[in-house]
């Protein structure tokens, strides 16, 4: 049962972040137009009618569970590094050590199965086209296994953020 | 092999305009802004900027492009947005660009990437990501996506994600 009150509840999974009115317009306000002011919370602040460590508190609450990565940058791909996403078709019984392999690479900052029979899907990212190679190449070496390199070729989207739907 | 691949389009790897200070500045930041009242001064102080300077190179960078956006980064997973899919299109080559702009302005789509095809192994051109809270609203947004940009005869799949391994911003 999904209650409609004022400390909204997103869904009814018992695992799930409750929020607060303060804490839904972080979330919501905020993920781009970040202020680019000597004091970016004390203006959000001011913007919500709350306190600028009422701001900080939350914030970093809402990064302690995990809700928020970061405040922060996010880079447009292939301008300030190069990334690329890749794929492997991983046996199911081989699947948990395969990924913990990929995971362990500083570079690899995503890993995500899939259901495919291509189930393992990484982005690897670094700092030249050089490494990024050798990244993906140790990575078919080490688990004797294929490596799909799908490096992005056109961007479509245009990133507004993603806005959050409280019912 | 990874490295038998077909040559990338130069615009891929164009990185002008970053000097060092930037490149320090982009290390610096990946981890998140620090959470107290002078976020910008802190950041500069560990890197020996000032703080207008800070603020100066991040403007900079966002009217260059290297910045998509500056602000709140959310885990949808958390929010109670607990499916997402991969969904992946094969189309022709000569579509592929208006079709790709067709999808990329939908609001629940968060990413739509042409990449490369690698045959036999994979027909796909066209990446999109689509979020929801269960499997049934990703396939009702799969389906809106098909009627509004005439999808109907392209052939394409549906890669639901399973478990999270990792999910971190991109150290360069």
């Amino acid at each position: 049962m999904t209650h409609r009150i004022k400390n909204c509840v997103i869904d009814n999974s018992i695992d799930t972040v409750k929020l607060n009115e303060l804490e839904r317009h972080l979330l919501n306000d905020f993920q781009r137009d970040f202020p680019l002011s000597a004091t970016p919370y004390a203006d959000m602040a001011e913007q919500l009618g709350v306190t600028e460590q009422e701001v900080i508190d939350t914030l970093q609450k809402l990064t302690e569970q995990g809700v928020i990565s970061r405040v922060g940058a996010v880079f447009r791909p292939n301008r300030v590094g190069v990334s690329t996403l890749a794929a492997m078709a991983v046996p199911a019984e081989k699947l948990n050590e395969v990924a913990q392999l990929v995971s362990d690479y500083d570079e690899v900052n995503h890993n995500y199965e899939r259901e495919h029979d291509f189930n393992l899907w990484f982005v690897a990212t670094a700092k030249n086209e050089t490494h990024l190679h050798e990244v993906l190449n140790a990575i078919e070496t080490h688990s004797g296994i294929k490596v799909l390199y799908l490096p992005l070729l056109e961007d479509y989207h245009i990133d507004l953020g993603f806005e959050l739907k409280w019912s | 092999m990874v490295m038998s691949v077909p040559n990338i389009p130069e615009g891929i790897l164009r990185r002008a305009g970053l000097d060092e200070q930037d490149k320090a500045l982009v290390c610096a930041i990946q981890c998140g802004l620090p959470l107290c009242p002078r976020p910008y001064a802190e950041l500069g102080a560990g890197i020996g900027m000032t703080e207008t300077e800070v603020m100066q190179r991040l403007q900079r960078l966002t009217d260059d492009d290297f910045i998509k956006r500056m602000g709140v980064v959310v885990r949808h997973h958390e929010l109670g947005y607990r499916a997402n899919a991969m969904v992946v299109w094969d189309i022709v080559d000569a579509k592929v660009s208006e079709l790709g702009r067709c999808m990329g302005k939908f609001e629940f789509i968060t990413l739509c990437y042409q990449r490369p095809r690698r045959l036999p192994d994979w027909r796909y051109n066209l990446f999109s990501m689509i979020h929801g809270r269960d499997r049934d609203e990703v396939l009702r947004h799969v389906d809106f996506v098909i009627e509004r940009c005439a999808l109907q005869d392209i052939a394409h799949e549906v890669l639901f994600s399973q478990r999270r391994f990792k999910q971190r911003g991109a150290r360069y």
